[in-house]
């Protein structure tokens, strides 16, 4: 496997990434998916239910998978100093909150975001290729990337290009997430996003899972949290699947990342069920698994108060920011 | 010149397409219904024979039951046009055998035909009446179908020796059952005659087999039988201990039953209650959902 | 520390089960004319939860004729009447379905997420779609103005209590029948709560009469004289008894039976649900469903693949307190049943099919038995022609698509089978050739109250459910 050199993960499906053709033949010999059946089994395991011990397990290890994010063309760098300080410390009333995983910016940000949190663990996460449409040529997606890894990014968020997967140019897409992690380099970990909402069918976001996989994505997204539909858990339950079988046909581990629409604490600790009882136990670690979520935290701090007073906690009682 | 010695006909069974005699060789005498004249000897089946019948049916009914409706429908339609191609023939027989005047055996056998080609129109229709979709209330398609239900033991009334041999017969093979066919004990020439008529028609051999004898000899081993599916016991008469004794049989596997009715007039105009009695309902589930992956509404 | 659930009881508190409880005749509890109880024990702890009333042939004797005294007003009743009274029941089991539930968990042994998820709802929605037949039975087809039957016998199994109840006693009432139903020695509550439903819904007495008690009770009402109708769901051997029984009768009989439903996956199958689906096919309630998917036929191509998969999700599935809300393994029902199921899985192992248990610790009180699954079966062994009624799946593999036909149908039975493919040319022509009642495509254990439920062949006949439930209950 030329193209990838540094996915140990492509050496056991190092023939289907040659082309168009044989990419689609290995893409679309996946196992289909069956929307209702998948559905019904994300229905199902969010009727878990998950109380006292489990519950601050769970509030805390949600916590610490958060990528606190900002994404606006209104940001500046007061805002996001802000939004760095409350990843560092997310309840400044409880210093035992842990702090979250990440925070994510957009590429022009990273360096304030870098030094908003220096020196407290939480990475600088940052958005690129033109997120969120993709729509700009390689080589713009290519700076975008390099200008955030040089800002000092530890994790970099790109987008696939929708339009070339939809038209079937599965080599297209193959090659430019391969190109970015190339630009990446050793000093960033790629996220790669798939736009669920919008490659629309589960299949595709089975097959586009696997296209990122092999191209060495080090993990795999649901959405810009830009668009109607973003991280729902029937998608992110399929994603979870794909990353299980991943791992045992290759032995190589990669993340997921759902974003977006993911609000409250209650949704959160569902979306570690499916983790937890899907991919297993090795994937609730912040170094597996993200909420891509910016009004999330407060409601699990909100929840994580309430465990810990047993009263109800109000929104006057987090930080707003 | 004295008058011609006719040719008698020797009577067979009808067993998967051919016209063997009963395997124990055995007949027995049939006189006429007025005069007890002697008619002709009919084979007398032994158990033996009601197995060979089985067998015969049971082969026939993958390709019976899995041919299109139409396609059953014509060849039930087939067998009207030959049986009206025979009603002189007929007509002697019903009225030898139930000591009838030539008149109403002939109107019996008109309405005989009109029976058979009622029950070809019915092939393709008694799905549509029958089944349908179920209205689930979650993201399925569901659609009952019937179906037959494989193998049916026909017991024929013992009066009504072809009109009410064919409106029992006729509604289990329309709808895509194979049927072996006990014959009205005392006149069971009409039903070998029909035997014939089904093999000149375009009947697969098996669908339709037709046995004659005593009743009481053949029937328990059709009722016990485990590889028949249903049983109809018009002929064992109403109310018998006959009757219970193979209702009792049939559930050895559970055969479904149609009891003997008391005074059933097959010359009324027949509901579907014949037809629907030997069929199946099966219902398939099938997953719908959204399209996309947005996830659906329910 | 790993994400282990911590205990999530559902209270029991909304549910106040009295100590006896008599039997239901004519609108009144009563205690047996010989006097004679029984108790119910909760399968998951063997605590005895009540004492009930154990009907005799005098029970019987008095229900009937309750029945048949209130059939002549109940009948006469405008159906648009009868559709009320039904609906009102059905409504009630809507509030009270919380209480219905645990009470339900607490007599079966089944997990409260099903009883609440699955079973209340669909004794709800049996009543309501039921409810509005009542007045509009001239257009089911069945002629124009469709008669009742009378009084209908009803003897109903142990493993969806609630759930049979409905699907007998709905359609007999929407059709103008009066019913003496018995529940299982097992499971007798949830009726005995079903008759106080009847009271809040104002239901004229004797229009349903309950008679708890054993099989001897069944079959003292299943032959008395006095009844017109049979209605029963169990095992395929008493369903040949009661066949026998009522033949040379005038009483209408439609038998619900035993199953050994094929589960048959294709190489093209959507694998992760095909695994979820073979998952709830043979442990939804403990396997104890008579169209449970007992036998998984693989295709060849597929079989390591799926079975590691299998296994893999099966030890996930959590066994343990049927009334914690993470409970997907219950307790078997009672000890006999538990006793069957190790002598047959016993046999499984002694007739040399691969036996693999899931790692699951076991209660040290009450009936429980961990999630098998035997491989390496084939057509001869008993695990594979037997109904375990148990937690307990054989795997068997198929080449072609004709072979697995050949194998789903090489059974005495037919009630349920599944198809998984995504092709939908071969589910369309698998289902058209599977000799089964009702055949789920890419889905398993799916019911509704639209739906007509039973089987081909030792399976029974007669149709539960939808317009053709209908005719079991109309002189037709």
């Amino acid at each position: 496997m030329s193209t990838t050199p540094h996915v140990p993960a492509a050496h056991a499906l190092t023939d289907v990434t040659g082309s168009d053709a044989s990419l689609r033949r290995f893409l679309h010999g996946l196992p289909g998916v069956d929307a209702v059946g998948l559905e019904a089994r994300a229905a199902a395991l969010g009727t878990r239910s998950i109380k006292t011990t489990s519950k601050a397990y769970a509030l805390d290890l949600a916590i610490s998978m958060v990528d606190l994010t900002t994404l606006e063309g209104a940001d500046t760098p007061g805002k996001v100093r802000a939004l760095g300080a409350k990843a560092v410390h997310p309840d400044p009333t409880d210093r035992t909150t842990p702090a979250t995983a990440a925070v994510c910016v957009y590429p022009d940000m990273v360096a304030v975001a870098k030094e908003a949190v220096a020196g407290s663990g939480v990475k600088v996460a940052s958005v690129a290729t033109a997120f969120p449409a993709g729509r700009a040529s390689m080589a713009v997606k290519i700076a975008d990337v390099r200008e955030a890894v040089a800002a000092g990014a530890d994790e970099v968020d790109m987008v696939i290009d929708r339009g070339a997967f939809l038209s079937g140019r599965y080599l297209k897409v193959f090659e430019e997430i391969t190109a970015v992690k190339d630009a990446c380099g050793d000093s960033a970990r790629l996220k790669v996003i798939f736009e669920t909402g919008e490659l629309s069918t589960y299949d595709n976001i089975r097959r586009a899972s696997y296209l990122a996989m092999l191209a060495g994505a080090d993990f795999i997204k649901t959405s810009t949290g830009k668009v109607a539909v973003n991280a729902t858990p029937a998608n992110t339950l399929l994603m979870l699947q794909a990353v299980r079988d991943f791992r045992d046909r290759t032995g190589v581990q990669i993340g997921v990342k759902p974003a977006g629409g993911i609000r409250t604490a209650k949704d959160a600790v569902k979306f570690l069920v499916l983790v937890g009882e899907t991919a297993g136990t090795d994937w609730l670690d912040p170094h597996w698994f993200r909420f891509g979520a910016s009004s999330l935290l407060n409601d699990l701090l909100m929840q994580r108060q309430k465990l810990a007073t047993g009263r109800y906690s109000g929104p006057d009682y987090v930080t707003v920011d | 010149m004295s008058e011609r010695l006719s040719v008698f006909k020797t009577y067979k069974l009808y067993v998967g397409g051919k016209f063997p005699r009963s395997e124990s060789g055995r007949v027995y005498e049939v006189t006429g219904s007025k005069d007890q004249d002697w008619l002709a000897n009919a084979p007398l089946s032994s158990r033996k024979d009601a197995r060979d019948a089985v067998v015969a049916a049971r082969k026939a009914f993958g390709g019976w039951s899995g041919a299109t409706a139409y396609n059953r429908g014509q060849v039930l339609y087939r067998v009207a046009e030959m049986l009206e191609g025979r009603r002189s023939q007929f007509t002697r027989e019903v009225a030898d055998a139930e000591g009838l005047s030539k008149a109403k055996a002939a109107a019996l056998v008109d309405l005989t035909v009109d029976r058979w080609v009622w029950y070809a129109g019915w092939t393709d229709k008694i799905a549509q009446v029958l089944g349908g979709a179920n209205p689930v209330a979650g993201p399925f398609f569901n659609l009952s179908t019937p179906e037959p239900t494989g193998v049916v033991a026909v017991l024929a009334p013992q009066e009504s020796s072809l009109l009410g041999l064919v409106s029992v017969l006729a509604p289990v093979v329309a709808t895509g059952n194979t049927a072996v066919v006990v014959a009205s004990e005392r006149s069971p020439l009409p039903a070998l005659s029909l035997g014939e008529v089904l093999a000149t028609s375009d009947v697969p051999g098996g669908v339709v087999n037709v046995l004659s004898g005593r009743t009481a000899e053949i029937a328990p081993t059709l009722a016990s039988h485990m590889d028949v599916n249903a049983v109809d016991l018009t002929g064992a008469g109403a109310g018998t201990a006959l009757a219970t004794e193979l209702e009792v049989a049939a559930a050895d596997n559970l055969k479904r039953v149609l009891r003997p009715r008391t005074g059933e007039d097959f010359a009324a105009t027949p509901g579907t209650e014949r037809l629907t009695a030997f069929l199946e309902t099966k219902t398939v589930w099938h997953t719908t959902g959204s399209l996309g992956a947005s996830g659906s509404s329910y | 520390m790993t994400f282990e659930y911590a205990p999530a009881p559902e209270s029991r508190s909304v549910v106040d089960i009295a100590p006896a409880y008599g039997l239901f005749i004519d609108g009144e509890f009563t205690e047996a004319a010989d006097g004679r109880v029984f108790k119910t024990v909760s399968p998951s702890t063997e605590e005895v939860l009540s004492e009930v009333a154990r009907a005799g042939e005098a029970d019987v004797e008095r229900a009937v004729a309750a029945a048949r005294r209130a059939f002549e007003g109940w009948s006469a009743l405008p159906g648009s009447e009868r559709a009320k009274y039904l609906f009102r029941i059905a409504r009630i089991i809507q509030e009270r379905s919380r209480e219905l539930a645990v009470l339900e968990t607490l007599d079966n042994g089944k997990p409260i997420k099903e009883t609440r998820d699955t079973d209340l709802p669909l004794v709800a929605a049996h009543f309501f779609y039921h409810a509005g037949w009542a007045d509009k039975l001239e257009h089911a087809g069945y002629g124009h103005a469709p008669r009742p039957l009378g009084v209908a016998a009803q003897v109903i199994p142990w493993n969806f209590p609630l759930l049979m109840l409905a699907w007998k006693i709905a359609p007999a009432l929407a059709t103008g029948n009066t019913v003496v139903l018995k529940p299982a020695e097992t499971t007798p509550l949830s009726a005995l709560f079903f008759a106080d439903v009847c009271r809040q819904a104002g239901l004229p007495r004797g229009v349903v009469n309950i008679l708890p008690g054993y099989g001897d009770t069944g079959a003292a009402l299943v032959a008395h004289p006095g009844v017109d109708k049979v209605a029963f769901t169990g095992s395929t051997g008493v369903g040949k008894e009661i066949a026998r029984t009522v033949a040379g009768t005038r009483k209408k009989l439609t038998l619900e039976l035993g199953g050994k439903g094929a589960n048959i996956v294709f190489d093209d199958a959507p694998v992760d649900q095909a695994v979820e689906g073979i998952v709830s096919g043979i442990f939804f309630n403990q396997g104890q469903v008579c169209c449970a998917g007992s036998r998984l036929l693989v295709q060849e191509s597929v079989h390591d693949e799926v079975l590691d998969a299998l296994k893999r999700r099966i030890a996930t599935l959590r066994l343990g307190d049927p009334l914690d809300k993470n409970t997907d393994i219950g307790a078997i029902n009672s000890a006999e049943q538990l006793a069957r199921i190790t002598a047959l899985t016993d046999q499984g192992e002694a007739e040399g099919a691969e036996r693999w248990t899931a790692p699951c610790e076991l209660p040290s009180s009450g009936y429980w038995f961990a999630p098998t699954v035997f491989s390496g079966v084939t057509q001869a062994h008993t695990v594979a022609r037997d109904e375990i009624f148990g937690p307990v799946l054989s795997v068997l593999t198929f080449r072609t698509p004709d072979e697995a036909v050949a194998k789903a149908n090489n059974t005495a039975y037919g009630l349920s089978a599944g198809i998984w493919t995504d092709k939908g040319s071969r589910i369309l022509a698998m289902a058209n050739k599977l000799r089964a009642g009702v055949v789920w495509s890419n889905t398993f254990n799916k019911f509704d109250p639209t739906s007509p439920f039973g089987g081909y062949k030792e399976s029974g006949y007669g149709r539960e459910g939808g317009r053709h439930g209908l005719e079991a209950y109309l002189d037709v």
